[in-house]
């Protein structure tokens, strides 16, 4: 390859589903790259001595090292490499937020655009299934001694299958009827296909972990028993924050309001959205209003679309710049059509007399003094309320620790905003034998900080159990 | 696991069935509910545990065919398995430190205030029951509640058993004797635990009614299931499913529960096309 070609500033593009096509399906937007589109992209990567990018990625990824097996071919290895750090490439690939992550320090961004560290990771990953059954690792010697994991999100499922390949019994308990987390009942079809996340959860099945859906831990069973009477020698939690948060503003409770997670809950979990051939229902608005500015917004507003709503507002109470959503997100919601209304707040929702939504009250804002986050705080403009006619609202504006689980351990240290105190090494807790980590602890993150948790807490179980029984 | 192991038929649309669910069994307390879905497509939908035996691991849920699901769950028989049942859920009801209580069960509701009214039987309480329905033959429970009452009192809407009344009417007139009853328990349709907390209110007792909202997940995760007591918004699943009747915001929960309508004849006209075939 010439050196020219190599420091090619755009990098390749996925082919993808048009915005007007896309719309009317759940399907995946981008199609992937092709085995020559990959390779052309890794040729971009000039291999750097001191890869910055590998400083951007929470779990540290080989990236030059699986980029350059890419160039060779050997599409395979380069998914083993990465398996070596991050167990899910194909989840990862599609849903880190590159931009702020390993893609954001790349060498290549300062004079073009960084290499597509993301879809080369999907590449790969999806490469390795496609060619069949994945080959099952070599498990060590059984230990004889059991953890029980709390939740079958990406925490939970990186943590077991880290301890089942040390020899450990691993169960994990999973509330739902499907494991997977917020990457079953989240993030939506079209933008994570419900096939890959099976898929690892199949795997580690097959590792020999025991997966027990629909078991509410603190109701069914509690983690003092799981520790004491089922023999468990320690309890990692991982549950996730999925408490739904609202605006406590008047007429929230109108018929058609939903939370971001009811909504998105009905439609992946239960594929409301094949319905009535699936019993679940689900409103379809004809003009919708989906609050917040981070992912779940994005994800939200363009399943109303999907769903056949004619008109899709996306509500911000601060300006473009301050959206924490991954940026292909809101690119691809703008392309589909949404409206953005920036610097804009509710006030109240406003219900015709069958207690069904009928319009929206709204309120303009303008950003005033930067807040603890470091962004600008916005303030409401006096006198600018103005009403928008709406028949059904998401709210998605961030979730909290859902206290079901945790009000079942009174010992169990949280801290002010109800999350769990432990430390971030190691995921140890105020309670002995019980760890915990991911959105539990930190409060809604990403993905790949949650398995880095998960990843690191498997590791601080296994020399506890070894060295101290603690 | 999950097998229906016992099937009652009560009437055309009130069935009950006894599960093989042995962890559940082990927890569950009256007041309690679970969350079961019948099959792959199927919705998860929440019923109260109507008994429990934990010796022989299973469950007993009675429930009264309204839509596609419940009418799917009726025509299941012995032997057939659930995809899921997720429990116990919800809070148990408070059953200890009770002198005298008065429990109503309206139509299906019979079902759920039994193991209340044996819970507060068995705490020691003496405990008066009035049971009700719309005719004889929806009249569920009735030597059930008979054994944990000390005094069993029923009616029916059209006179066709016992005395010819709605639940309300001999529950004011127990108030107005006997003012040593510490609590009313009503589970019912909305309207009628509407109307038993208004029969109270003027007395001051203390009445607990059981809600039954839409749910989805049934653990508090997507609030589904908000309703109103007093000023607060509350989540049915997880900070009741009993309420003070005296601050529920009855006419928010009905509404609520009309939300799908449309949905839900759309579905059950599906399933009966299916059926039919
Ligand atoms: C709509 C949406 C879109 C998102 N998009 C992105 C994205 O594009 N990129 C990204 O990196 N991140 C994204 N995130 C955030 C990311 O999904 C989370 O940070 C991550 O899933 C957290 O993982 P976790 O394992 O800690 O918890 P979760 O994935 O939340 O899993 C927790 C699991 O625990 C179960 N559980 C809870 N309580 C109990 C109990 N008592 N007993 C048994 N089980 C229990 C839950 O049912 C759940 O399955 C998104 C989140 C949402 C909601
Ligand atoms: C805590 C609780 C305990 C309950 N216990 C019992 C019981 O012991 N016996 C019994 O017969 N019924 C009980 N119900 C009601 C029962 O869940 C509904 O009748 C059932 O979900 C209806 O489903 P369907 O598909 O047959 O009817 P649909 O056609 O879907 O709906 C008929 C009506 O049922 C209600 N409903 C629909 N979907 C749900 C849902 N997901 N969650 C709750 N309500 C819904 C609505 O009011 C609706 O109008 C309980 C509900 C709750 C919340
Ligand atoms: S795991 Fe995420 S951050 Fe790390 S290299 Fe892959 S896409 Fe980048
Ligand atoms: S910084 Fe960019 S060019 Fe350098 S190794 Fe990483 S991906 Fe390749
Ligand atoms: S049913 Fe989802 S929060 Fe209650």
């Amino acid at each position: 390859m010439s050196a020219d070609e190599k420091t090619k500033k755009s990098r390749v593009r996925m082919k993808e589903q048009t915005p007007e096509g896309r719309i009317r399906n759940f399907n995946e937007v981008p199609f992937g790259y092709t085995p020559e589109q990959a390779v052309e992209e890794a040729g971009r990567c000039i291999q750097c001595k001191r890869p910055q990018c590998v400083d951007g990625c929470p779990v540290e990824v080989d990236i030059p090292g699986f980029i350059s097996l890419i160039k060779e071919n050997k599409f395979i290895e380069s998914a083993h490499k990465i398996k070596e750090k991050n167990s899910l490439p194909a989840v990862c690939g599609r849903v880190c937020p590159q931009e702020e992550q390993c893609e954001v320090l790349c060498v290549q961004g300062k004079k073009g655009e960084p290499v597509a560290i993301g879809t080369l990771e999907r590449f790969v990953a999806d490469y390795e299934a496609e060619q069949g059954e994945l080959e099952l690792p070599k498990l060590p010697p059984k230990l004889g001694r059991k953890v029980a994991v709390v939740g079958s999100g990406p925490a939970g499922l990186t943590v077991a299958s880290d301890l089942i390949l040390l020899g450990y019994d691993v169960t994990v308990y999973e509330a739902l009827h499907k494991s997977g987390g917020v990457l079953v009942y989240g993030i939506p079809e079209f933008r994570l296909p419900k096939v890959i996340v099976q898929r690892e959860v199949d795997y580690i099945s097959k590792l020999g972990v025991e997966v027990v859906c629909g078991a509410v831990i603190g109701k069914m069973l509690t983690v003092e028993e799981l520790l004491n009477e089922k023999g468990y020698s320690a309890v990692f939690i991982a549950s996730g924050a999925g408490l739904p948060l609202f605006f406590g503003i008047p007429g929230e409770n109108l018929n058609g309001v939903y939370s971001a997670n009811e909504y998105l809950t009905r439609s992946n979990l239960m594929k409301a959205y094949l319905f009535p051939q699936y019993d679940t229902p689900i409103k379809k608005g004809k003009r919708v209003a989906v609050f917040g500015g981070g992912n779940v917004a994005m994800d939200s507003a363009r399943t109303a679309l999907r769903l056949g709503s004619e008109e899709v507002h996306l509500i911000y109470r601060r300006s473009r710049k301050e959206m924490p959503a991954r940026h292909a997100e809101i690119e691809h919601a703008e392309e589909e059509g949404i409206k953005f209304n920036f610097l804009t707040n509710p006030v109240k929702f406003i219900g015709d007399d069958k207690g069904n939504l009928k319009a929206l009250e709204c309120l303009r804002m303008e950003l005033g003094e930067p807040d603890d986050s470091g962004r600008r705080r916005p303030v409401p403009i006096k006198g600018s309320e103005f009403t928008i006619d709406v028949d059904l609202a998401v709210v998605a504006i961030g979730a909290g620790p859902n206290p079901l689980l945790l009000s079942t351990i009174p010992d169990l240290e949280l801290n002010r905003r109800g999350y769990i105190v432990a430390d971030e090494e190691t995921g140890k807790t105020s309670k002995r034998r019980v760890f915990a980590g991911g959105d539990i602890v930190t409060g809604s993150a990403t993905v790949i900080l949650a398995m880095g948790a998960g990843r690191k807490a498997a590791r601080a179980i296994h020399q506890y159990l070894e060295w101290t029984n603690w | 696991m999950f097998a229906i192991i016992k099937k009652e038929v009560f009437s055309p649309e009130v069935k009950l069935i006894e599960v093989d669910a042995p962890a559940i069994a082990a927890k569950a307390r009256p007041g309690q509910f679970v969350v079961l879905r019948i099959a792959e497509e199927g919705e998860r939908i929440p019923l109260t545990i109507a008994d429990f035996d934990r010796e022989k691991g299973i469950i007993t849920m009675v429930f009264q065919e309204v839509g596609k699901s419940t009418v799917y769950l009726g025509a299941l028989k012995e032997g057939d398995k659930l995809a899921n049942l997720i429990g116990p859920l919800g809070n148990p009801t408070e059953i200890e430190g009770y002198k005298k209580v008065l429990c109503v069960g309206g139509g299906i509701g019979i079902a759920p205030i039994f193991p209340i009214a044996r819970g507060f039987k068995e705490a020691g309480a003496e405990v008066i029951s009035i049971i009700g329905a719309r005719t004889k033959e929806l009249l569920i429970f009735e030597e059930r509640m008979n054994k944990v009452s000390d005094r069993l009192i029923i009616t029916t809407d059209d006179g066709s058993y016992e005395r010819k009344a709605l639940v309300t009417e001999p529950l004011k007139e127990i108030l107005e004797e006997d003012s040593s009853i510490e609590k009313v328990v009503a589970i019912g349709p909305p309207i009628m635990m509407k109307f038993v907390a208004k029969t109270t209110q003027p007395f001051g007792i203390k009445t607990i009614v059981s809600l039954n909202s839409i749910m989805v997940d049934g653990t508090g995760m997507c609030g589904a299931c908000r309703l109103e007591e007093g000023e607060e918004t509350k989540f049915c699943c997880v900070d009741g499913p009993e309420f003070d009747g005296h601050k529920v915001n009855f006419d928010l929960l009905i509404s609520r529960l009309n939300m799908y309508l449309d949905e839900e004849k759309a579905s059950l006209e599906a399933y009966r096309k299916v059926e039919d075939k």
